[in-house]
């Protein structure tokens, strides 16, 4: 954000110590200002996604419903209040509600809660689901994400990691030999990422659990699940192959095209000439003059892929059957659990800030050009 | 300039498909919409009954009888009341009247029908007419039965008839009544037996004006060009009806995401300041959003219109990474002589935006359009397997969510996925090959790559 001014020479020493000094309040005056404006964004998108998710006044009853739950179940686990006559205990548990409420403040006008939930959602304070719960029964929003997060990690983890490896590493290959048959092929089948995930999905359900009856419709593991750890891997691996070769066919012709468009423009630059001129051989070459300058938006896309695991795939999951995150948000709607939905909102939210706000200075640390701070 | 693009297309072979393909949809959309006007396909899609009872259910297409190297039966209909059967009326001497309806058909096919159905129109006061009927197989057998008292509207389904089953020889009355005994296949591969069927049907009204007419359907195991759904839904209707709602949620949605995010891109370099800070703020709050949670909660708290979501997806779509790509180039292009020719003779700054910069623009705008068009067509679908399509609109993504709630594919009706699928992929490679070929003429970056 501040350009650099030349300073004077005075002396050698002094320069260098105010270099230092500059140095470290330009890094720390940038560091200041992107956590500020990151951190509104985050502010700004959660507020906004909490507005669309409580039209209606969903959120309210909610809150109403679980303060009703909790105060009910607390009267009743107590035997004192559980022996009263019925018509004190109901009036004791209705008074006990509205004390709940005012204190929670559900009989403020729904502006002024708004904030409340944001608040909520940015201490990452994630509360509790109105009728959604875990495998194990808990209604902890937390709980639920988080029983949720290892089918989603795997599925997604293992599908993003092969294709983002594969592609960039077959790029290259054909960014070497542009113009083959291979590379022709490429460029005429990328077209075919314009079909999402799960439409390949429904295919491949078709053909190899339909048709063939080699691969089964869905889910995570067979029923009942195999007992020993081998067998219980192999029937995770026979599951998973479906899924996870849709996610990875959709996107991969585009993946390799736009990888190999991309290192091309680089490999045409005028000092990978001058290395060919050199007699330099061509993986010298590809490390050091194409690789590198492009390794900054290799990290980036490498980095947006590890936090895009986090959201899962909706359709893909839903289509497959497949216990994961994408499956649980889509049902959370399915079922006015904004505080799931929320909850899945604020986390992305911090990852994508904290990513960006890393990638700043991964800049810095691979590309001798970038200076943190230095320029827009 | 656009003649010399339009040459240049024609030298890419999958460009050339993929504009051939897309013209094609443009035509079946406008024959869907001449063919079907709105109403009449709302009526058939959503029509209930009494628009579909004439089709069989589950039924593949007709044309698979090709492949299957079989001839199984198309569903057809013999009525009273039009004529197709014939019906005598006796008038008795004590005030009765006997009714027959004579069906006579000819049945050449290799499989059984998938189901038969009376549906009597009946007309009476107070008493119920009686019917019974005679059942006529080409080898001279035959069975009696019926023998019910019917009322108006009254629909006779063969198939639960539990006595009938019985008495040929305990299979589903569909089948037993074309079964041919003789042949010596084994349980489970027996074959209907060809030749010419009646159905006598004699009905007794006990009223001088009382009157009976009866349409027998016979519902085969294949049905048209496109088979049929699970609620005996003509096919057709949807998948051409789909081509309309497909092309016209693209083309609107990539062309408004795309017009608004370049003129918005333009607004904000021009003025730059606080403007530009504000546009590139919004689009990293918007990066945060999640786009398709978003679009379900929508579709799931609001309204599932397709024009709704259309609207959300563009202001969705708008703030996003194009905006600043076109911004970095719009940068360049402020600072051309041209625009700086233009501020010298005093150009405002809504004349400089439209007439200067969005130009220049253009050539950089039509690929990226075109490229972006199979994506809404497919996110569009995608919503509808969510179970959130239009709830009016018969749509491609619709007939999708449908055969997947009713596991078509594990029931085996292939055709149900297959049919829609298929279109929605011939539409998203024709926008996408053409928007390929568009891009790799129009971005000067690519030439020669």
């Amino acid at each position: 954000m501040s350009v650099e001014t030349s300073t004077a020479p005075s002396g050698i020493e002094a320069s260098n110590k105010k270099a230092a000094s500059s140095t470290f309040t330009r890094v720390a005056k940038y560091t200041l200002a992107r956590v500020v404006t990151l951190f509104l964004t985050v502010v700004v998108g959660v507020f906004l996604t909490i507005m669309i998710a409580n039209m209606g006044g969903y959120v309210d009853t909610i809150m109403r419903g679980e303060i009703r739950e909790r105060v009910t179940m607390q009267m009743l686990a107590s035997p004192a209040i559980s022996n009263m006559a019925p018509e004190q205990r109901d009036r004791m548990v209705l008074d006990k509600i509205a004390q709940e409420e005012e204190r929670l403040g559900l009989n403020q006008p729904f502006i002024v809660r708004s904030f409340r939930y944001l608040a909520d959602a940015l201490t990452l304070n994630l509360g509790r689901a109105k009728n959604m719960t875990s495998d194990s029964g808990s209604k902890q929003v937390r709980l639920i994400i988080l029983e949720r997060l290892p089918p989603t990690l795997l599925l997604m983890g293992s599908s993003q990691l092969v294709l983002f490896f594969s592609s960039v590493f077959l790029a290259l290959t054909l960014s070497r030999r542009y113009g083959s048959l291979w590379d022709k092929l490429v460029v005429a089948l990328s077209p075919t990422s314009a079909a999402p995930p799960w439409f390949y999905g429904i295919f491949f359900i078709l053909i190899f659990a339909a048709l063939l009856r080699w691969l089964p419709f869905g889910g995570m593991v067979g029923a009942p699940p195999p007992d020993t750890a081998i067998e219980y891997t192999l029937d995770l691996l026979k599951h998973l192959l479906l899924p996870a070769s849709a996610l990875i066919i959709s996107s991969f012709f585009l993946s390799i095209y736009n990888w190999r468009t991309f290192f091309l423009i680089y490999s045409s630059e005028d000092y990978v000439d001058m290395a060919k001129a050199k007699g330099l051989t061509s993986r010298d070459i590809e490390r050091r003059y194409v690789l590198r300058p492009t390794l900054p938006t290799i990290i980036t896309q490498f980095a947006l892929l590890l936090i895009g695991l986090w959201q899962g795939a909706i359709i893909t999951e839903t289509i497959f059957n497949w216990p994961g995150l994408g499956r649980t948000l889509y049902r959370a709607i399915g079922q006015y659990e904004i505080p799931v939905i929320v909850a899945s909102t604020i986390i992305y939210a911090y990852l994508l800030a904290i990513t960006v706000f890393a990638l700043d200075f991964v800049y810095a640390l691979v590309d001798p050009r970038v200076k943190v701070g230095s320029g827009s | 300039m656009f003649k010399k693009s339009f040459r240049e297309i024609t030298r890419y072979p999958s460009a050339i498909v993929g504009l051939a393909v897309v013209l094609l949809m443009f035509v079946v959309a406008i024959y869907a919409v001449i063919k079907i006007p709105y109403r009449e396909a709302i009526r058939l899609w959503r029509g209930g009954e009494d628009v579909w009872y004439h089709n069989p259910r589950n039924a593949s297409p007709a044309w698979m009888n090709f492949f299957w190297g079989k001839n199984l039966p198309e569903s057809f209909f013999l009525n009273s009341a039009d004529g197709t059967a014939e019906k005598t009326v006796v008038e008795n001497p004590d005030g009765t009247r006997q009714i027959t309806i004579n069906y006579t058909f000819d049945f050449p096919y290799d499989g059984f029908p998938q189901e038969l159905i009376l549906y009597f129109d009946v007309a009476f006061a107070e008493k119920q007419p009686f019917i019974a009927m005679e059942w006529l197989t080409p080898d001279g057998r035959r069975f009696q039965f019926g023998n019910i008292g019917v009322t108006a509207q009254q629909t006779y389904r063969f198939s639960q008839d539990q006595k009938l089953s019985r008495k040929v020889g305990g299979m589903a009355p569909q089948k037993g009544l074309f079964w041919d005994v003789f042949s010596d296949a084994r349980p489970g591969e027996e074959m209907p037996l060809k030749g010419t069927y009646q159905l006598i049907l004699t009905g007794t009204t006990f009223e001088p004006d009382s009157d009976i007419d009866a349409e027998l359907v016979v519902h085969g195991q294949v049905a048209g060009l496109a088979g049929t759904d699970h609620q005996r839904r003509d096919l057709s209707v949807a998948l051409l009806w789909g081509t309309p709602v497909a092309l016209i949620f693209g083309l609107v949605a990539a062309l408004g995401t795309s017009v608004l995010t370049m003129i918005i891109a333009a607004i904000g370099t021009w003025y730059g300041g606080w403007v530009d800070e504000m546009i590139q703020r919004i689009t990293e709050v918007n990066l945060v959003l999640p786009f398709l949670s978003i679009l379900i909660m929508v579709g799931t708290f609001y309204s599932r219109s397709i024009w709704t979501i259309l609207g959300m997806t563009i202001l969705l779509s708008i703030f996003t990474g194009s905006i600043k790509a076109y911004r970095a180039i719009f940068l360049q292009v402020k600072e051309s002589t041209y625009i700086e020719a233009a501020r010298a003779y005093g150009a405002g700054n809504g004349r400089i935006i439209f007439h200067y910069l969005i130009p220049r623009m253009i050539p950089l705008l039509i690929p990226g359009l075109v490229s972006s068009i199979p994506i809404f067509v497919f996110l569009e679908a995608s919503l509808a397997v969510l179970g959130i399509g239009d709830p009016v609109l018969p749509t491609w993504g619709k007939i999708i969510f449908d055969a997947q709630t009713q596991d078509a594919l594990y029931k085996g009706f292939y055709y149900w996925i297959l049919e829609p699928a298929a279109l929605l992929m011939a539409t998203g490679l024709g926008f996408a090959m053409l928007g390929f070929a568009l891009d790799r003429i129009f971005n000067p970056r690519l030439r020669g790559i």
